[in-house]
């Protein structure tokens, strides 16, 4: 791997040109790539933004604050169960808060966290637009509805 | 397709095949149901059919019902019989008594289709569906979204025929200005106008767009109309660019709505094999692609000038308008931009004609609006009605009331941009103009239900934390004066409010309204306004008693064991993770104020209802 270009994995590194060479001619093709590749690695490393930046022609700066703008993109690996908390306004005044506490409590991680085994974090996401379910929780793509504080533990012990 | 002939010969085709099926029932797909298991009840259907050998009953996987709190649910045709809360154990009875033997499962029934002498009415004559008029969501819940022949057999892409064989492009407009249809997104702009306004710039390239960033929180009414009928979508925003003169759209669609968005692609390629989008539509010569861009969860992106940024593909930042978009929007080119439910409402404006919708409504908000009901109120889901209802039949008569009995005390409107509406306004007609007059908006939709346990000065405080956490940053009174708002609600609901915060909030207020650069921003201070003169003396609670009087802010309440109430059972003591309760078995337990965290614990386990925050 040549000490320059990156500290990217040579297959993810492949993966990545592939998906830029598909949309790099479209018409404000960074946000599509960029969705490609958030889902392809989990998160956008700066050498991932590089590569970008250098096919698509447009200085490092701009992808990276296009990164930064958007909260589906992160610069940071997110865990491997990805726990939401929704705290739309039908979950909040449903008590979703008090979910996300007790998730909190029992992780011992906050909000916007990973644990450190990499398995967990916790976002305290929008409205998924489940109300009829409030509260709700997500992981990954599995949703809770329905949520008590009580019913927490059981829910992540079936992810260990 | 080639011809306009050969979308009325499908038409008649299809229709045929979906009126004469003898037997078929419909199973919600949309978001709500889909999260309850639904797609383990279609399965299960699946192998219930096969091991009894029926083939000849289809299962329709439709859109959202809008009944999304009584999820799963299942409707057999041809009676409507409407099975609510399904669980797979219960299909094997349904498909063993009601579709092989003929007799509804009476016990698995929604039980106000249940009547006293045994028979069934069917979901239709429901209270919930009874009062609304769906117009924007006729085809949802009742058609298979991943399929557009069920479309195309209830009159779809007529309209869009209509318009490129026998209409002029001025005459669209002018169907579209005269039906009075405003913009269903939040503002309430005049929808033909935005469309002359396009047509009259010149430029050789225009683009159509269409804003599915549905980002209230506790609205989803954008995202059933795709998962449910994405097909109507399409259909407007290629009447729209034949109108304006476009031949490109963008759908830009937030990528949290993973099943709208599969949908809608679905939909396009199915669009793009019948002919119905690309090159020569019905040979008419008129070419129309269309796009999705996905949203990357940014709520400012559903302000439009931040919108056509993020679809080129930058940061999602609004910019100042005039220019408008249909002057200089995306790539710079003259765009037409609106709102989901707006297109769903186009065909059926084009078919029936400009009267028709402007006889629905009132004078100045024709046609209907599509809500989605959330917070304290029994039918939690989807309701579309004209114009003009009053929130009282939307809440009592259509929403079934508020739960455990509690008094309604304020609906919100308009999410973080909105206003609260007071018990006493209740019977406001609901539409643009009345709801602006009482400080709040008709905003997308999103119509949240709170009653005498939700503390008002909280709810200020829950949509100005949205608005700081999704302030762009670009300008300053939205980045740094909600900011400093917040910082007095906070104060505020903690217990350390000093006397003139209210009149600080109004006046900071008043100056971001005035100064904040999009419409995000200058509608942010809206939920205090609106908190702050119908419940002023909440706010005057909170900051000179030190006292919250619907008993949420935690700093400000104590938790209390009722004398009369308390059993003595110990379960609160057991559960207590301070160890702040004391008292003997059988005895009333106390709590010790210093101890206590007010985590709420024993009120939840207290089979007695003996503790409560007071």
């Amino acid at each position: 791997m040549c000490k320059d270009c990156s500290g990217l994995n040579p297959d993810i590194e492949k993966k990545l040109l592939e998906i830029i060479e598909i949309d790099k001619d479209k018409k404000g093709s960074a946000m599509i790539i960029l969705h490609k590749v958030q889902e392809l690695i989990g998160y956008i490393p700066f050498e991932a933004q590089k590569i970008i930046a250098e096919n698509l022609n447009i200085p490092m700066a701009q992808i990276y604050g296009i990164v930064t703008f958007y909260s589906r993109f992160t610069l940071e690996p997110v865990g491997k169960y990805k726990i939401g908390v929704c705290l739309g306004t039908a979950c909040y005044v449903k008590g979703s808060d008090k979910v996300l506490e007790k998730i909190e409590e029992i992780l011992k991680i906050k909000a916007g966290q990973t644990t450190d085994d990499g398995k967990f974090s916790i976002d305290a996401t929008r409205c998924v637009g489940a109300c009829g379910l409030a509260p709700v929780m997500t992981v990954n793509e599995d949703v809770y509805g329905k949520m008590e504080p009580d019913k927490v533990s059981e829910i992540l012990a079936k992810y260990h | 397709m080639k011809s306009v002939q050969d979308l009325y010969d499908l038409y008649e085709k299809a229709k045929s095949k979906f009126q004469n099926r003898k037997r078929h029932i419909l199973v919600c797909g949309g978001t709500g149901c889909t999260s309850s298991n639904s797609q383990k009840i279609i399965e299960k259907f699946e192998e219930e059919f096969k091991q009894n050998n029926i083939s000849d009953v289809e299962i329709v996987k439709t859109g959202c019902f809008g009944l999304c709190a009584l999820g799963p649910i299942v409707i057999v045709y041809p009676e409507g019989s409407f099975y609510s809360m399904v669980k797979t154990n219960d299909v094997s009875q349904i498909v063993q008594e009601h579709i092989i033997d003929g007799k509804p499962v009476l016990n698995l029934l929604y039980k106000e289709t249940v009547l006293e002498d045994g028979n069934v009415k069917p979901f239709s004559e429901v209270n919930f569906y009874k009062k609304q008029h769906r117009t924007a969501l006729r085809n949802c819940g009742v058609i298979a979204a991943e399929n557009i022949e069920e479309y195309i057999a209830r009159e779809g892409y007529q309209a869009l025929a209509k318009a490129l064989t026998s209409m002029k492009c001025e005459e669209v407009i002018d169907t579209v200005k005269k039906s009075g249809l405003r913009g269903r997104g939040g503002g309430g702009f005049p929808t033909g106008l935005k469309w002359e306004f396009t047509y009259k710039s010149q430029s050789d390239k225009k683009f159509v767009a269409c804003n599915a960033d549905e980002g209230d929180p506790g609205a989803f009414m954008d995202r059933s109309v795709l998962e449910g009928d994405p097909h109507s979508v399409i259909e407007a925003m290629a009447i729209a660019g034949y109108a304006i003169g476009a031949d490109m759209g963008y759908v830009y669609v937030r990528a949290e709505y993973p099943i709208a968005v599969k949908r809608l692609q679905i939909a396009i390629d199915q669009a793009k094999k019948y002919g119905l989008l690309g090159e020569n539509i019905f040979g008419t010569g008129f070419n129309f692609d269309l796009e999705i861009r996905l949203g990357a969860g940014a709520f400012v992106c559903g302000e439009e000038t931040a919108l056509i940024n993020s679809i080129e593909g930058n940061r999602g930042e609004p910019r100042p308008r005039p220019p408008f978009p249909a002057v200089k929007g995306i790539f710079g080119q003259p765009t037409v931009l609106n709102n989901v439910e707006t297109y769903a409402n186009i065909p059926q404006i084009i078919l029936n004609g400009a009267d028709w919708f402007n006889s629905i409504g009132t004078e100045k908000s024709a046609g209907t609006k599509v809500f989605a009901l959330g917070g304290k109120i029994n039918n939690v889901g989807l309701v579309e009605v004209p114009m003009g209802t009053t929130l009282r039949e939307v809440i009592y008569e259509i929403g079934g009331g508020i739960p455990n009995g509690k008094k309604f005390k304020a609906a919100q409107t308009g999410g973080p941009s909105g206003g609260c509406i007071p018990a006493h306004l209740i019977d406001t007609p609901i539409d643009f103009d009345s709801l602006g007059a009482i400080g709040s908006m008709m905003g997308s939709g999103g119509l949240i239900v709170m009653d005498e346990d939700n503390c008002m000065v909280n709810i200020a405080k829950f949509f100005l934390e949205f608005t700081v956490d999704e302030s762009c940053g670009k300008c300053p009174p939205c980045r740094i004066g909600t900011k400093r708002m917040l910082e007095i609600l906070n104060r505020i609901t903690d217990g350390r409010g000093k006397p003139g915060d209210i009149e600080k909030l109004e006046e900071l207020a008043k100056n971001i309204k005035a100064s904040a650069l999009c419409g995000l921003g200058q509608t942010a201070p809206n939920p205090v306004l609106s908190t702050i003169k119908y419940f002023r003396d909440e706010y005057e609670s909170h900051i000179n008693e030190k006292r919250c009087p619907a008993g949420t802010c935690k700093k400000l309440v104590n938790v209390n064991i009722s004398n009369e109430k308390c059993k003595g059972c110990g379960l609160c003591k057991t559960v207590c993770p301070a160890s702040a309760i004391d008292g003997e078995k059988r005895s009333t337990h106390v709590i010790d104020r210093d101890k206590c965290i007010k985590c709420g614990a024993c009120i939840e386990k207290c089979p007695f209802k003996a503790i409560a925050f007071k």
